[in-house]
């Protein structure tokens, strides 16, 4: 597959002997390895392994609890696992703090949307290209030569690559608290492209959306992964999307994955089905 | 209206005071970077001020240094120990309760005034003129130099800091590490960075007031609670807001001059918080703050 060698980093994989992928197969650019999270008595991830292909859309699945959202926050650094790795193109991100993680190319969206509440879109998106920028403090202070062309480069690219793509012109010197829901999920979404990731982690960025906005969002998201060839991981309950958009999905329960594979696999997996889609889902979602 | 009535005095007056409200907003601009950067009012606030104005002496006097030399290291000096103490002291307990972390600053600021007074000891140092003394005349009003100097001191400092926190990359990212900090890292931002940062500014911003007010005045231990008056005018301008601090500043600049003038500098303390006090009723955030709904 040619997407293999894309891949700038895929010689890296051999530091990790557990990485080496199999002749002929494409190296997962993120992946877990047998993560295991407790907090006190409770077990969040127990055992749990995955690994996301370059250049395809992987969703994990699962009932409430299951332990979606404490994966992503393993995955981005804010927990540490007791046992287990965390691989980026073969590197192990462990003990790697969340900020490194991001300028790495991990950038994620949240459940709730954090966005700052206190800018204007345009600086919200900025911020995502934080990591980029090289003027350190000192420089900024000096607010012209470098740091100053830098700046503008930068907004130029996130003008065109993002603000454009995601059809927010008409919004960007808007303070972002009084959004419409569904457009501050796009500007989260602008935020996290606007860092140039990798792998772009979505937690679920499709609640609380209408009809047109889900449509609106599941169009954006296909965008990235198609034109651009970005990885991406998400988090939704909304089967409806998942089962369109992904090319493979994972199922937790009980912090641990029950099933995974193409769409059709998972809607066919009979213990996927009594875990999850049993009762309501199948209901809500059927083909 | 009394006939008698000197005007004269009333504009002299409020010029004044007016004017070294400068100085109260730049040290409120040092309360208001820490408050917005990790949400901790910092008691130590003055005795940042007392090492500028002592490490300058020191350089400057003791040593001989010429200004140029002197005036750099001392700023060099104080961002090293504002870096330290956020390292060693304010690190240690992010994540814990507010209160505690005000309560370390408290004790920061006893350690700070006693280390200082153990150095240097208690008494009271000729500070070396840093500003012009020659008097300002708009018509009849006489403005001394060093409150005007002091004044346009004061606002080149703030406006650099309302542009970088507006304009700069660095200035925005430390504005968002501190409003949330777990969605900062996500974006990259590194958030300790973005702390150690705002303490060293905060201390910078300390360090040129203490060194202004002790060169006007004169230097000793006292120095250090120059900055708690300045509470008044944190609370009144809303904890959080550059703005506010600026309005604050010269409010009760010209509050406390207008007192001091007619009714005696004994009640030039008291009138200013009188004053905050009654705003406060009717203004709880005070007049710049954002109203907080509850901080999870």
């Amino acid at each position: 597959m040619s997407t293999a060698s894309a891949l700038p980093h895929a010689p890296a994989a051999a530091l990790v002997p557990g990485a080496t992928a199999a002749p002929g197969e494409a190296a997962p650019v993120l992946r877990a390895e047998g993560v295991y999270l407790g907090f006190g008595g409770i077990q969040a991830l127990a055992g749990v392994s995955l690994d996301v292909m370059p250049g395809e859309i992987t969703a994990v699945i699962g009932p409430n609890g299951a332990g979606k959202t404490s994966l992503f926050n393993t995955l981005s650094g804010f927990y540490r696992p007791q046992r287990g790795r965390i691989l980026l193109d073969g590197r192990d991100l462990t003990g790697v703090r969340p900020d490194r993680r991001a300028a790495l190319g991990l950038a994620r969206t949240f459940q709730n949307v954090a966005l700052f509440r206190g800018l204007s879109v345009l600086d919200n998106i900025k911020l995502g290209g934080h990591t980029r920028l090289r003027a350190n403090p000192l420089t900024a202070l000096w607010y012209r030569g470098p740091a100053r062309d830098e700046e503008v480069a930068l907004r130029r690219e996130i003008e065109r690559d993002v603000i454009d793509f995601l059809e927010i012109d008409h919004i960007r010197h808007l303070p972002v608290a009084g959004l419409a829901y569904g457009l501050q999920k796009r500007v989260e979404l602008a935020r996290a492209l606007a860092m140039r990731p990798k792998v772009l982690m979505l937690d679920e960025p499709v609640a609380g959306m209408n009809r047109e906005e889900t449509e609106d969002m599941a169009r954006f998201i296909l965008d990235i992964q198609e034109e651009r060839g970005i990885t991406v991981l998400l988090i939704e309950h909304d089967m409806g999307l998942v089962m369109d958009i992904s090319h493979h999905v994972v199922v937790l329960n009980f912090g641990q994955v029950i099933g995974q594979g193409t769409p059709a696999q998972v809607r066919a997996n009979p213990e996927v089905v009594r875990a999850y889609l049993g009762d309501e889902a199948t209901r809500r979602a059927a083909p | 209206m009394n006939p008698g009535f000197d005007w004269l005095a009333l504009a002299e007056f409020s010029a004044i005071g007016l004017l070294s409200g400068g100085l109260l907003a730049l040290v409120a601009l040092g309360f208001v970077l820490i408050y917005k950067g990790t949400g901790v009012i910092n008691f130590a606030m003055g005795e940042f001020m007392m090492l500028g104005a002592y490490f300058l002496y020191t350089a400057h006097v003791m040593w001989g240094l010429p200004l140029w030399m002197a005036l750099p290291a001392t700023l060099a000096a104080v961002a090293l120990c504002a870096a330290l103490v956020e390292r060693a002291i304010l690190r240690p307990l992010s994540g814990q309760p507010v209160i505690s972390v005000l309560m370390a600053t408290i004790g920061l600021a006893s350690a700070l005034h006693g280390g200082v007074d153990a150095v240097w000891g208690g008494r009271n140092y000729e500070m070396p003129q840093l500003l012009p003394r020659k008097p300002l005349f708009i018509g009849d009003v006489m403005i001394p130099g060093q409150v005007l100097w002091s004044f346009v001191l004061a606002a080149v400092v703030i406006a650099a800091f309302t542009l970088f926190f507006r304009r700069s990359r660095t200035g925005v990212a430390m504005r968002a590490a501190a409003s949330d900090p777990v969605t900062a890292y996500v974006l990259g931002i590194d958030v300790r960075a973005m702390q150690r940062l705002t303490w060293i500014y905060a201390g910078l911003v300390g360090a040129v007031a203490g060194m202004v007010v002790a060169s006007m005045t004169s230097l000793s231990p006292a120095l250090g609670g120059a900055a708690l008056g300045v509470l008044a005018v944190i609370i009144l301008g809303g904890l959080d807001s550059i703005a506010g601090a600026i309005v604050a500043g010269l409010i009760v600049g010209l509050l406390e001059s207008l007192t001091a003038g007619y009714l005696g500098g004994k009640v030039r303390d008291i009138v200013p918080y009188v004053v905050v006090l009654v705003i406060l009723l009717v203004r709880p955030y005070g007049l710049f703050g954002t109203r907080q709904i509850e901080r999870l």
